[in-house]
């Protein structure tokens, strides 16, 4: 089916359900002999009320009730799409705006389109949390029916916590008809919690043998009761056995996120790092300016979504390639204009350069003002993949350490594969030799660092889905890069590389033991250490360009 | 050489000079209003906006005649989100400037900066955000919100109203949360609440690597018990904290979250998708239906030029204080410090929520406290709010060390630290 | 060069005989000019130059590590913010029962966090002796242990600015804790006096101002001293070419690790100095950002020169001063420009332009 909820509901069918004998049973639960279009009806008049309590009774009707444009009226007022025709009194969606007002259709009725000239005219249908874990519930009870297995199993889940008799008997009979074997297995779950409440002793132990596979919080929760309050000896014991081994595996996916999550802020780091890998590490240009580098490609992110805010999902790869020439052009520009005239002066270049990241982030505040500003996530990158109940993968962490393995090796393969990273090594090696070769070396050194800056600037498109687009944007990053660059090995690419991704692991490793700010506090020292063992890095640089 | 020490010296008499001269007599004909709020550096974010609200007060005071005939005069100063440069712009506004009364500051650091200057020059000072409290000056007006007028409001409602049994303490490691912390784990212990059903976690500034953390509230709010966040996570930190507790699947109805120093402002700037549903107490919201709230709205987005514009809490804070100094210098009839301190207490005026707010002798003033939940157009929607006014309380009940406090700056016991305990009147800088 | 070898050359005299009528001309200025003349220089200013001074000597702490000895150092704010805590505690400890709470012992802070006892790093800190050796000696053990370890194992130019840079964000992040006990963010503040003298009484203020300058003469007197010995040929050397200086057969890490120890002290003397003026010292004193900012005034000043240092700190922070108030946007621009240009087109900073001058004459 596909039936956008902005346009009228009365025309988009819904999903062809299961008519069977689970649906009938819903309606046999609600104890009630009524029509249920009676319900539907009511609720309309009810969601039109003023008030949470009236449209809370709208709700609860709306639950009961068989019509199949139930689950789209809760849809469409979970989402916060519903709106109040004040005078005419209906329920409507807002087609388009139109001028100062909008083009709103009925809900109810195909078809039927109103003009509305102010926005005074119309008032969302309000919702606060305790009507949206309503609103949820009711889908919840309507979803079970759902051709969507996904959506019946996490319809299932969420009635864990609920089940009583009448429960075990409507999944008992719903796992008749199920045929998706993990719906089934999570029918079957919630049958055994049900049974750990109120069964007898037999049927406590059956339960607690099929619920010792699940990693479900409420089924954890439901051992962890019996286990404490089950007078029967037998029982409370195979519960706490039930119970270790869940906590066993819960231990063991708590370790593999801790690594996740290091790889993510390693990735991260990498990410901010490889640019000045290239400036400070293959140049020997201390960049203060790095950061605004990445700031400026964040903000390159927020204008691309200005310009198309229709395209959200697509605006982010638009964003790689324009943040990485905007970031790309003022490197170029930052080279030509200041730090040409300070090559073999690494120390002045520091001054210079930490004197335009003040200027550029004045820039930053005059043109975009002081505010942060709103970058959106795309829909694509929020959520996550849920593996099991304790093991879930953001999705943004996920694209980001992949982005950063992309940046990585495209980065690798110009340097090492391409004719301008063979000059730019050459250069970096011996510069007096490759000029005698015919290298313009004031060409290289331009796109070097260029590339170096425009690769900051790819790094802001990727923090701009994380963290705050303001002007400070770089300031946070400027250290955490040096440190990751230094610690890697100064010109080493891959050193910067295992530099990132181990410090970020080593910090999450820290992180719960010591807290956020001790952790980070270590890592540094960690660093100042290291370098005193080894003052060239994990990956130091050999040969005779390593000297000077 | 000659020409060298020539030189030199003519740079520090002119130096010298230039110290001296810029040091101006001021004019008798206006009354000066001082404003110390940070206009560059990390603060400006937020302080900017203040400083316009009190110049548009400025300007509206002076269009309705000016104060004792007099017309008012702004002094605007950039403490440059510096905390000792806070002190010393401050002496300047006193010493050089002769301002009546400053109203500025945001951060507490920043507040504590400048109080001995403003005790020993003996001038007035309008703070207006939301504090710790555990402070009582003679010379400072808190019109933003003590403890008790926003944090356990707050922490009543989701105990109350969503039922919760587990509680997630979360803050940025500086004094606020740290203090709000303490009030609210000594409260929800009186309240029955048992040590392992409240987490604490403190993080630092502009913390951006929210992974850990949320994915620990996550397990901590699987046990079973209904669990909400209390957050004093303070500015930056707040997006990427809404953001990862999104991804990581957890929706407001689940695990609320209600924070304290999320406002209007703050979300005009960010994504605001990950935060609906969320809470926030303040004493004062945008989206509040009374007429002299549409006035307000209305002649700021004038007075800055953009209809965009938002309004916010410590914005109605030196909306309520600067009418309240009006009021109590037509009152005294001078601009004397000393003598407004006395007339000021007890002065009520209108605030921005359709009631009267009024200064109590422990300056602090009264105010309703609301709990909004946060939609999508980053405004907030009312859903719960005080019967009547809550009066700030400047030591906290809920602290060992402060319970037996009091503060009262009417003669006869004029203390803004007084132990009831011990009868002793202490930590006063006079 | 000219006769920069002698410990008192024409430049230290002019520079020594500035300060001296500076320092008097502003005294006399407050103390004798009645207030209300157009002479008369407030005590508001005399704290502001008083100020000034710290960063001063501050200043000169940085231009003999960088200047003479080619060791940038990237966390210099954070010996001085250190020097600043120890004067900061002994002013804290002086408070006394008449803090908020009236605990005749912890600071108000503590009680605050419902601590029971006093740390035992803040033991001692009530007698103004021992607080004045920790601000020399707190600052000097961590440029020990730190010069120590960077020196002997050889960690030179960038990679020593970057580490010190991470040193100096160590502890700020350190000092933002408040488990730490040092008051977190909020620092330490209300300071009462300092020897039984309120620190709010006007002869205070001038007495810590003439003590600001005295100590800025005594450290540009031991700094020239340190440069025209053969301790500051070496360090010269150093500079130029540490590997032959060190086939020759100097001890280059020693060298390198005292005259470091000294600036670190020095510069913690500057802190400890500065905190009672404007009364509070706070963790945004180890922030990077300002580290790097105190050596633009050297930049900007001229290196090498010492003098330069001082007139680049005064003038750079006279600049901020006033751009903050009349021109708050421009303010980082300019800053910025300056670097940039200063950089660019002054290499040797407003001594090397004055020097240009006498050329020319």
């Amino acid at each position: 089916m596909f039936c956008l909820r902005k346009y009228d509901l009365a025309k988009c069918k819904s999903p062809i359900r299961f008519i069977n004998i689970v649906m009938l049973l819903a309606v046999m639960m609600c104890s009630s002999t009524v029509w249920s279009d009676t319900f539907f009806d009511q609720s309309m008049s009810k969601l039109l009320g003023k008030n949470f309590k009236s449209v809370t009774q709208g709700v609860e009707l709306l639950a009961k009730s068989n019509d199949e444009r139930a689950e789209q009226v809760l849809q469409t007022l979970l989402a916060g799409d519903l709106y109040r025709l004040k005078k005419e009194k209906r329920l409507v969606t807002i087609l388009e705006e139109r001028g100062k007002g909008y083009l709103v259709t009925d809900i109810l009725v195909a078809d039927k389109t109103y003009e509305v000239t102010s926005k005074r005219k119309i008032k969302r249908v309000a919702i606060n949390n305790t009507l949206r874990t309503k609103i949820k519930a009711a889908i919840a009870q309507i979803q079970l029916t759902d051709t969507d297995p996904t959506k019946r199993s996490a319809a299932v889940v969420s009635l864990f916590d609920v089940v009583d008799d009448s429960q075990i008997a409507l999944f008992e009979k719903m796992y008749e008809h199920e045929k998706n074997d993990r719906v089934r297995s999570l029918i079957a779950f919630g049958v055994a919690i049900g049974h750990l409440k109120t069964g007898s002793v037999v049927e406590k132990i059956t339960a607690i043998k099929t619920l010792e596979d699940s990693l479900e919080p409420a089924v954890r929760n439901a051992l962890q009761a019996t286990a404490d309050n089950e007078t029967d000896k037998s029982v409370a014991a195979a519960a706490t056995k039930a119970l270790g081994k869940i906590d066993q595996k819960i231990d063991n996916y708590a370790l593999m996120e801790t690594l996740f999550f290091g790889l993510s802020l390693g990735s991260v780091l990498v990410l901010a790092a490889i640019g000045l890998a290239i400036t400070f590490g293959v140049m020997g240009v201390i960049n203060m300016a790095h950061g605004e580098l990445i700031m400026l490609g964040a903000y390159t992110t927020y204008v691309v979504q200005l310009i198309m805010p229709n395209n959200i999902g697509a605006s982010l790869f638009v964003a790689v390639p324009a943040a990485f020439l905007v970031s790309g052009l003022v490197g170029i520009a930052i080279e030509r204009g200041v730090i040409r005239h300070l090559y073999g002066r690494p120390l002045e270049t520091l001054l210079a350069t930490f004197g335009l990241s003040l200027i550029l982030q004045q820039t930053v505040r005059t043109v975009f003002s002081p505010l942060n500003r709103s970058v959106e996530t795309p829909d694509w990158m929020s959520g996550a993949l849920e593996i099991n109940p304790v093991f879930s993968i953001t999705f943004n962490r996920l694209y980001i350490i992949i982005f950063c393995l992309i940046v990585f090796a495209m980065l690798f393969f110009v340097l090492k594969k391409t004719t301008l990273g063979l000059k730019v090594r050459a250069v970096s090696q011996n510069r007096a030799m490759a000029r005698a070769m015919g290298v313009r070396s004031e060409w290289v050194d331009a796109l070097t660092f260029g590339l170096g800056s425009g690769v900051a600037g790819v790094a802001g498109v990727a923090l701009s889905q994380l963290t705050n687009v303001g002007p400070n944007l770089g300031q946070a990053y400027i250290i955490d890069s040096f440190m990751v660059v230094v610690f890697g090995g100064v010109g080493n690419l891959w050193g910067t590389l295992v530099a990132g991704m181990s410090l970020g692991v080593a910090n999450k490793i820290l992180e719960p033991m010591s807290g956020a700010v001790l952790a980070k506090i270590l890592v540094l020292i960690f660093i100042i250490l290291f370098i005193q063992k080894k003052p060239r890095g994990l990956f130091p640089q050999k040969g005779r360009g390593a000297e000077g | 050489m000659k020409k060298l020490t020539a030189s030199i010296s003519g740079i520090a008499a002119a130096a010298a000079l230039t110290f001296s001269a810029s040091h101006v007599i001021a004019a008798d004909d206006t009354i000066k209003v001082g404003i110390l709020h940070s206009l560059s550096g990390t603060m400006a974010i937020s302080e900017t906006t203040l400083k316009d609200t009190m110049l548009m007060l400025i300007e509206e005071q002076n269009a309705k005649g000016g104060l004792l005939g007099k017309k008012l005069e702004p002094v605007v100063v950039d403490p440059a989100s510096n905390w000792p440069l806070f002190a010393e712009k401050g002496r300047e506004l006193i010493d050089k400037e002769n301002v009546s009364a400053i109203f500025g500051c945001w951060t507490s650091v920043s507040r504590k900066s400048v109080l001995p200057v403003v005790e020993e020059l003996n001038s007035l000072l309008f703070y207006p955000v939301q504090y710790e409290g555990e402070e009582s000056s003679k010379n400072v007006f808190y019109t933003g919100a003590a403890p008790n007028q926003q944090a356990i409001p707050a922490v009543d409602y989701l105990m109350n109203d969503l039922g919760v049994k587990r509680w997630v303490l979360a803050g940025t490691d500086y004094v606020y949360p740290r203090t709000t912390n303490k009030i609210l784990e000594a409260y929800l212990k009186a309240k029955g609440v048992k040590e392992e059903d409240i987490m604490i976690n403190y993080t630092p500034f502009g913390h951006s690597d929210w992974q850990s953390i949320v994915s620990d509230v996550k397990k901590f709010g699987s046990a079973g018990k209904k669990t909400a966040v209390v957050s004093t996570i303070n500015g930056d930190a707040n997006v990427p904290f809404y953001k990862e507790l999104g991804n990581q699947g957890i929706s407001s109805e689940q695990i609320p979250v209600v924070a304290f120093s999320v406002g209007e402002e703050e979300l005009s700037g960010i994504d605001t998708k990950p935060l609906v549903g969320h809470l926030a107490a303040w004493n004062y919201f945008m989206s509040v239906e009374d007429d002299t709230n549409e006035a307000f709205i209305e002649s700021w987005q004038e007075y800055i030029k953009n209809d965009e514009r938002v309004t916010n809490d410590p914005m109605e804070a030196h909306y309520i204080g600067f009418n309240m100094w009006v009021e109590a210098v037509e009152k005294a009839g001078t601009t004397d410090p000393s003598v407004v301190q006395d007339a000021i207490i007890g002065v009520a005026v209108p605030n921005l929520t359709g009631g009267i707010s009024a200064m109590m002798p422990n300056h602090h003033v009264t105010k309703p406290v609301l709990i909004g939940e946060i939609q999508d157009d980053g405004q907030f929607q009312v859903v719960w709010q005080t019967t009547g006014n809550v009066a700030g309380d400047a030591w906290s009940d809920f602290l060992p060390g402060s319970k037996d406090i009091i503060s009262d700056w009417r003669a006869p016991l004029s203390c803004g630290n007084y132990n009831v305990k011990t009868a002793k009147c202490s930590g006063q800088n006079f | 060069m000219h006769t920069d070898k002698q410990l008192f050359d024409r430049k230290s005299q002019v520079f020594l005989l500035v300060l001296a009528v500076v320092t008097v001309a502003v005294l006399g200025l407050n103390i004798l000019v009645p207030e209300g003349s157009a002479l008369h220089v407030s005590t508001y200013t005399v704290t502001l130059l008083g100020k000034y001074l710290t960063f001063a000597l501050l200043a000169i702490a940085v231009d003999l590590v960088w200047g003479y000895m080619g060791i940038l150092s990237l966390g210099h704010g954070a010996f001085f913010a250190l020097g600043g805590y120890a004067m900061g505690m002994y002013l804290m400890r002086q408070i006394g029962d008449r803090g908020v709470y009236g605990d005749p012992i912890l600071p108000d802070f503590m009680v605050f966090l419902d601590w029971k006892e006093l740390p035992w790093f803040w033991q001692g800190f009530d007698m103004f002796w021992f607080a004045m050796i920790m601000v020399v000696l707190v600052p000097g053990i961590l440029a020990f242990v730190f010069g120590w370890l960077a020196f002997r194992s050889r960690v030179t130019g960038v990679y020593l600015s970057i580490i010190t840079q991470a040193m100096t964000y160590a502890l700020m992040l350190a000092f933002y804790r408040n488990e730490m006990g040092f008051g977190g963010n909020n620092g330490l503040t209300d300071f009462k006096d300092i020897l039984g003298f309120s620190l709010q009484s006007n002869s205070t203020r001038l007495t810590l101002f003439a003590l600001s300058a005295v100590f800025l003469a005594l450290g540009y007197i031991a700094c020239r001293y340190i440069v025209t010995s053969k301790l500051g040929r070496v360090c010269m050397a150093i500079r130029d070419s540490e590997d032959r200086t060190r086939f020759i057969g100097y001890r280059v890490d020693k060298v390198k690790l005292w005259v470091f120890v000294f600036s670190a002290a020095l510069a913690g003397i500057a802190g400890a100095l500065y905190v009672p003026q404007v009364g509070i010292i706070n963790p945004n004193e180890f922030s990077p950002l300002n580290s790097i900012e105190l050596v633009v005034w050297v930049a900007i000043g001229g290196r090498a020169t010492l003098y330069g240092a001082v007139i680049g700190a005064v003038a750079v922070n006279y600049a901020k001063s006033y751009f903050t108030v009349a021109m708050p946007e421009v303010w980082l621009f300019a800053l910025g420009g300056l670097f940039v240009l200063g950089t660019l087109y002054l290499p040797k900073g407003i001594a090397g332009l004055m020097n240009r001058k006498e050329a020319v004459a």
